[in-house]
């Protein structure tokens, strides 16, 4: 069924009857060509690009869940291609132009919404450090607009510029940046994939990988041993969990991080706005909610739940910077567990096992990441060659000396 | 969260700077043949358990001693801490 | 409408506020909620979606449409519950999400198209053409989406942190509340009994029910009094705990001047981290609502609630009103209402056996199918057996059970029980560590229940505290068995809503049912349901209920309901605390600070620290032509700096040469005492770390500097070092960062300066040559410790005395030096000085670079381990060619940019063919034109050609010349001097 405002109109007039489920709910079959496990939405969008883009059948993912229920659906919706190293930059920007297509194509309004962020600059060293990635965004066919003071003004002239402990000095704005509703996503990438024949198989959990002769073969899961030619992993958090499962120890720590949504608001924020003196970014919903959020709580964690000081330190952040919405109400908090990586950049590549795929070590960027994550990790599957804007994930990195450390925080997960 | 010291008795969690796995006590032998591999190893790869952990928080705005919490990483739940510094010379006393 | 008799309010005292600008009146005791009741307004506000006209719902937190802005300016407070807020002479509120009048809002055309806007319509449409979602859809959307309006202007209130510990902690004060915190503060333990309302006694407050054959508010207060003289016993009213986190601590907030007018001097609201050994969660039962066609219009409300508005406020929604129950609750509600003089049309019980229990006309078998009155209701359509007939009403309670409030319990992410009997979710027992539940939160909802299982969870906690207590007498009541008929929804062709204020529907769960939307969470993001600001506090249950229906299985097996917090929402400036605005973070004062201040210096920024950035005099007119001057007077005479804020720790023992040669790449064992020398610091991972300068001043004697940035955690990675790699070394570590006041005192003249303020030391170069340190004494007597370093590349000393007395030396050694130009420069003449010496700083230190890049490859020992050395020696870094070169233009007048990328003359210009970039760049006044340091590929190798810095993000390209990165005295001959 075709999603259109036509459609809306007459289903409206006809009681909403013709309605079809989104998705089917298909009994696992013996065995698959590809075996994607985790129907977060990184795992959902590398089935959908195996099927439309590398024409792959026989597909299925799995997830212990509902699909969706990870990190898919508890983010701060943000995307944005602001990146600053080479090994990352072309492939968020390669992201962003799929987010600019992703809805017409899978025909699901994923509410993509490119209404820009600012990178506030509270020093001439983060100017400095600014103006590099600027550049390094524009020469990597992104966007990008240094900011003065009043060109930020001019946007939010409510922010904190006259009493401020670490006043405005500038911006670095990226006017294709935005939001995305972080379900649609989930729900658009899981509807598309169902279409061209993919199976998701929810309620399914993997318990282990059968390896012979260091080939994978296929994965035991909750509902009965299923086999597969490969095998692509992409459970974030989960990473080392399921990786174990195949003997890998990963260059990867779990983390909660904490996000939130105030009350709803008539409409004051109308981009995304990052403090970089505090720990706090904030935006607006559609539904008028701020959404906003900060740090990682910083230790090793897999409750999906977070801690008082540090929703306590993301709203003194908050009010640091927009004292004006002090009166709005936090709303509700939760936790998604993060895959923090050693250097803060991804894994997306074989393993030492034949067959077995890793796509993992998103840190807490891994929504913006989305669409380029599942279209290269599909390459990846189906080609056994890295997609071109993806080459520098590689697992064997760390060993080499080939980090991507954008934020030259060195191995240490939670610093990134 | 609440560490409970082994000198100070419960603190703020505030009170700490975390680090991460305790297993960065053992830093290898960089004189070694094995150095390389072993320094990857060492500084990059971690077990990452969901469940019990040993790992390594300092007492930044306390007694500035590094302690190893043993803290369940699914509850929370904290079985118990130790100074960093009897656990590393246990261990070069075991192995002498 | 007039009041009713009795009631918990002060008729003596009126009370005036306005809504919607009319002037209306009350009494204490009320809630705004009571109040408009008391003033016949029923229509308070308009819904999320369709805008429907709305009236209150509830009496308590739980209530999902009474919401308004509360106060005008800039304590203008949207989304407001009219039932939490407490009534004060001089309140303001106005209602909220409407486009013209509240009878009269326009986006009420919203719910004539509700049949094109149901649950998830905009994921299917608003596609085309793509570029219209950002310019035409979406703001369309957003203004008629939200609820209340901020004001935008800045906070003006005060708010305030503060912790407490407690044995027990007691949430909730009412029957099983009070009964808790009765029992655990006689046995003498520390308790804290915090509740939400202004009122202690919770549900005993709105029900008739007496204890021991009095009031129960004559029990209430006598407890209060006991309370009162238990010096153990904390009681927070206007307190609600929002959260339970880790290890006993809970988050809450105490409203300390939200029922003033304004909080004066006073805070305003107070967040409280609350440790607590044990919890008793007393927080009682939200009742559920029976949705059927058109349940959303002002005038149907709770039953329970109404009862609480006719007990406690003495006011009813109407004079005559109808109850819909499926069990015996709704009874109660017409006895209590008939008791105060409401008229009761009937009440219409669900049960075919149902039973009248005083005088009202009973439909038994039947269910409220429809109703009417387009902002207020005015009848309803009773349905038995297939016959309907409508009744006049202007008010209709609804009682369709009692959800326990479970939402503290499941905020370790427990997972709520279903209870059969019942019909309701209990808490997961043990689900939060050191919590109990107790009372209607627990399922036992009884007066007598709520009475003794509250003192018996208390007495259960405090006996694994060690903490024996008798128990309580408790006074007689009530213990009426819960009996009700699991009735969730009436089926029928109108909309019945489930969630008011998100306008969720049974169509809407029936489409998600369709729609294959089944799981509980999938069920909730498309529909909306839950979301909105009471978080489905009378909504979520009764979902999962419908949902169970159209999938043919058990509630339980459909899912479970559970909560994150907050428990209510929790205002943002309560959670910032004072900490905002200047006071976001602490300000570190250097210890020359007042002495800068005085001379009009102007200060920067760094961390914490507040540095003096340059020193303007009369008559200069740009930042520019002061920094130009003070570091001409550096080079030319003597310029004074205070950097103090560079970390310092002092490293002492008999190991201490052997622990430093491990934590330096350089070695720094064979260090000669008395002598200085720079250090370079990697990560394990074989990056640059920090550097600074190491100085020996004994054998077993160590001086350590760090950048400002990495003080702290270069300490820290020292004391990693200490404590767990190498515990058996001698040595010991303290950050000396705040106890010495560093002056740097470089130029030419800067012997002479010196010589003037030492005590007889001997400066000359034979005697203290570069890179020498001492201990000595300056100023007749004032111990000091000097160091022959520059960062400047002139003769230049570090000079440190205790911190108290910098301030004088500095004010003492500009005095001293007058006549040898002695002038203090800031951190912008720092920078250029160090740029033009070609030292790498912060920008060049960024954690990305390694030793080789900056230069220094060779520094990293291969005869020893240190910290990254065998890291630094991997493929990926030794592979690395860009190095530190200096950058001039060609064209003199042309700018420099840090942050420029580096090209190949010619070359295009994109990620492939980048060549580096410029890490720092200044006017220098030495060279005449703006230089710049930056990492160049190749770029030893590279010296004298031209290159192209590119900075399209601010449309520049500018020919540079690649140079020695050192524009100052290469040879180093005047630091040597």
């Amino acid at each position: 069924m075709r999603f259109s405002g036509f459609r809306v109109v007459k289903e409206a007039l006809t009681g909403h009857h013709g309605w079809k489920p989104l998705w089917r709910n298909p009994a696992p079959q013996p065995a698959y060509d590809y075996v994607i496990v985790g129907g977060g939405g990184h795992g959902l969008a590398t089935a959908y690009h195996l099927a439309k883009v590398f024409k792959g059948t026989r597909i299925a993912v799995l997830e212990k869940g509902w699909l969706g229920s990870g990190n898919i659906g508890r983010n701060t919706t943000i995307i944005r291609s602001n990146y600053l190293l080479p090994g990352n930059e072309p492939f968020y920007e390669f992201s962003m132009k799929l987010w600019e297509t992703m809805e017409q194509e899978f025909n699901f309004n994923a509410m993509v919404s490119q209404r820009g962020i600012v990178n506030l600059i509270h020093t001439d060293a983060q100017r400095d450090a600014y103006r590099r990635r600027g550049n390094a965004m524009l020469l990597a066919g992104a966007d990008a607009e240094l900011l003065d003071r009043d060109g930020v003004r001019a946007m939010y002239p409510w922010l904190n510029f006259d009493n401020a402990r670490f006043p405005i000095k500038g911006g670095l704005l990226q006017r294709r940046a935005g939001t995305a509703r972080h379900d649609g996503v989930a729900w658009g990438y899981a509807r598309g994939a169902d279409l061209l024949g993919v199976d998701i198989i929810q309620n399914c959990e993997v318990t282990g990988f059968r390896i012979e002769n260091n080939r994978v073969i296929g994965v035991e899961t909750s509902r009965g041993y299923i086999g597969a030619k490969k095998v692509g992993v992409a459970v974030a958090g989960s990473s080392g969990r399921v990786m174990a499962m195949a003997g890998m120890r990963l260059p990867i720590e779990s983390h909660v991080l904490q996000a939130f949504v105030s009350e709803g608001l008539k409409p004051v924020v109308d981009g995304v706005i990052t403090f970089g003196a505090g720990h706090f970014y904030v935006s607006q919903s559609d539904k008028g909610g701020l959404v906003f959020g900060g740090d990682i709580d910083g230790y090793n964690s897999y409750a999906q739940r977070g801690n008082l000081p540090v929703i306590e330190d993301v709203a003194e952040g908050g009010m640091a910077l927009m004292p004006a919405i002090g009166r709005a109400r936090l709303l509700r908090a939760w936790g998604g567990i993060m895959d923090m990586s050693m250097d803060g950049s991804p894994i997306i590549d074989r393993t030492p096992v034949d067959g077995l795929y890793l796509n993992a070590g998103w840190c807490y960027g891994g929504f913006k990441a989305t669409p380029a994550s599942g279209y290269a990790f599909a390459h990846l599957l189906a080609t056994d060659r890295p997609h071109e804007t993806a080459t520098a994930y590689r697992l064997d990195r760390f060993a080499r000396g080939y980090v991507i450390d954008e934020k030259g925080m060195g191995a240490q997960p939670n610093l990134h | 969260m609440l560490i409970p010291h082994p000198l100070l008795g419960p603190r703020d969690a505030q009170e700490f700077t975390y680090l991460g796995d305790a297993s960065l006590l053992d830093r290898p032998d960089g004189m070694a043949d094995t150095a390389p591999e072993a320094f990857a190893e060492y500084v990059y790869l971690r077990d990452n358990p969901a469940g019990v952990h040993r790992e390594l928080w300092f007492h930044e705005q306390g007694d500035r001693s590094w302690l190893i919490v043993t803290r369940n990483t699914v509850t929370h739940e904290i079985l118990g801490a130790e100074l960093a510094r009897d656990v590393a010379l246990a261990a070069i006393g075991g192995a002498q | 409408m007039t009041r009713l008799s009795g009631g918990l309010i002060d008729r003596g005292t009126t009370l005036n506020f306005t809504f919607d600008g009319r002037a209306m009146t009350g009494h204490p005791g009320d809630t705004l909620a009571s109040a408009l009741l008391a003033n016949d307004v029923r229509l308070i506000g308009r819904s999320f979606k369709y805008h429907r006209p709305r009236g209150l719902v509830a009496a308590g937190s739980e209530e999902p449409n009474g919401m308004v802005e509360l106060r005008s300016g800039a304590r203008r407070e949207p989304n407001t519950r009219a039932t939490m807020a407490e009534l004060f002479d001089g309140l303001s509120a106005d209602s909220q999400n409407r486009m013209g009048s509240l009878g009269f809002d326009l986006l009420a055309v919203n719910d004539l198209m509700s049949p094109f806007f149901a649950a998830g319509f905009y994921y299917k449409t608003f596609m085309w053409p793509r570029a219209f979602w950002e310019k035409l859809y979406e703001p369309m959307i957003r203004r008629a989406a939200g609820l209340g309006s901020l004001s935008m202007l800045p906070d003006p209130d005060s708010y305030d942190k503060g912790f407490l510990h407690c044995d027990l902690l007691v949430i909730g004060g009412g029957a099983a509340g009070l009964a808790a915190a009765l029992t655990a503060a006689r046995a003498g333990a520390r308790v804290i009994l915090a509740d939400e309302d202004f009122r202690l006694g919770g549900r005993l407050l709105a029900e008739s029910h007496t204890l021991d054959d009095a009031p129960a508010t004559d029990w209430i207060a006598q407890a209060e009094a006991e309370f009162a003289s238990l010096p153990n016993l904390r009681v927070m009213r206007r307190t609600t705990v929002f959260g339970a986190f880790d290890h006993g601590i809970y988050g809450a907030v105490e409203r300390v001047g939200d029922h003033l007018v304004t909080p004066g001097k006073g805070v305003r609201q107070t967040l409280w981290r609350i440790t607590a050994k044990r919890t008793v969660l007393a927080a009682g039962a939200t009742e559920r609502h029976i949705p059927f066609a058109n349940n959303d219009r002002p005038g149907v409300m709770l039953a329970g609630a109404m009862r609480a508005y006719a007990n406690r406020w003495a006011v009813s929604p109407a004079q005559t009103v109808a109850i819909f129950t499926n069990g015996d609750d709704g009874h109660r509600t017409a006895l209590d209402l008939a008791a105060k003089g409401v008229s009761i049309a009937g009440v219409i019980d669900t049960r075919a056996d149902a039973r009248a229990q005083g005088d009202y006309p009973l439909f038994a078998g039947a269910v409220v199918s429809d109703t009417k009155g387009r902002l207020g209701l005015k009848r309803i359509a009773v349905t038995r057996e297939g016959q309907t007939q409508w009744i006049e009403a202007g008010a209709l309670g609804v009682a369709g059970g009692w959800n326990p409030n479970v939402h503290l319990a499941s905020h370790h992410r427990g997972r709520p029980v279903w209870n059969d009997d019942l019909l309701a979710f209990l808490p997961e027992p043990g689900a939060v560590p050191g919590m109990v539940v107790a009372g209607a939160a627990n399922g036992q909802g009884s007066t007598h229940g709520a009475l003794h299982s509250g003192a018996q969870t208390a007495l259960a906690a405090l006996a694994e505290l060690g903490i024996t207590a008798p128990a309580p007498d408790l006074p007689r009541a009530e213990d009426a068995p819960v009996t009700q008929a699991a009735f969730w929804h009436v089926p029928g062709k109108g909309r019945a809503w489930v969630d008011f204020q998100n306008d969720v529907t049974v169509k809407d769960i029936k489409l998600a049912h369709q729609e294959n939307m089944r799981p509980v969470e999938h069920l909730k993001r498309w529909t909306t349901l839950g979301m909105a600001t009471d978080q489905g506090k009378t909504a979520n249950v009764t979902a999962l209920a419908v949902m169970a229906e159209l999938s043919g299985q058990s509630i339980p097996a459909t899912g479970t309901t559970i909560f994150r917090p907050p428990y209510t929402g929790v205002s943002l400036s309560v959670l910032g605390g004072g900490d905002t605005g200047p006071n976001f973070r602490p300000r570190r004062l250097t210890p020359t600070h007042e002495w800068a201040a005085s001379q009009g210096a102007v200060f920067v920024e760094v961390g914490q620290w507040m540095r003096a950035q340059y020193f303007p005099r009369k008559g200069e007119t740009h930042w520019r032509e002061t920094v130009d001057r003070e570091v001409l007077a550096t080079r030319a005479g003597v310029g004074l700096c205070d950097v103090t804020t560079l970390g310092k720790v002092d490293v002492q023992g008999a190991d201490a040469g052997e622990f430093l040669n491990r934590i330096y790449a350089n070695a720094m064992g064979s260090l000669k005492v008395g002598m200085v020398r720079y250090g370079l610091m990697l990560r394990e991972d074989g990056h640059a770390y920090d550097d600074g300068t190491c100085a020996r001043l004994a054998e077993d004697h160590y001086v350590v500097t760090t950048t400002t940035a990495q003080a702290g955690p270069v300490y820290r990675h020292m004391e990693f070092a200490r404590q767990c790699l190498w515990p058996d070394l001698d040595v010991q570590l303290i950050s000396t960062t705040d106890a010495w006041a560093q002056i740097s005192v470089a130029g030419p003249n800067a012997r002479k300066l010196l010589e003037r303020v030492v005590d007889g030391f001997d400066l000359s170069n034979a005697a203290f040559p570069f890179m020498a340190c001492s201990e000595l004494t300056v100023c007749k007597g004032l111990r000091a410790r000097l160091f022959r370093i520059s960062f400047s590349g002139e003769l230049a000393y570090e000079i440190a005395v205790p911190a108290r007395y910098g301030n004088a030396l500095m004010a003492r050694m500009i005095e001293l030096g007058a006549d040898l130009g002695a002038t203090p420069y800031g951190t912008e003449a720092l920078g250029v000085l160090r740029i033009e010496k070609g030292h790498a700083a912060g920008n060049e230190l960024n954690g990305q670079t390694t030793a080789q890049m900056l230069g220094m490859g060779r520094m990293v020992s291969t005869k020893k381990d240190s910290i990254g050395a065998v890291m630094s020696r991997r493929e990926g870094l030794t592979a690395e060619t860009r190095v530190l070169v200096g950058l001039q233009p060609v064209d003199p007048g042309a700018r420099v940019a840090a942050g420029m990328h580096l090209f190949a003359q010619g070359a295009a210009q994109n990620t492939q063919s980048d060549q580096g970039w410029i890490t720092s760049a200044c006017y220098s006044p030495h060279v005449g034109s703006m230089i710049g340091l930056g990492f160049l590929a190749d770029g030893a190798a590279r010296i004298g050609e031209v290159i192209t810095g590119a900075n399209p993000l601010e449309g520049q390209s500018t020919a540079l010349r690649v140079v020695s990165p050192h524009f100052v005295d290469p040879e180093g001959g005047r630091l040597r001097d």
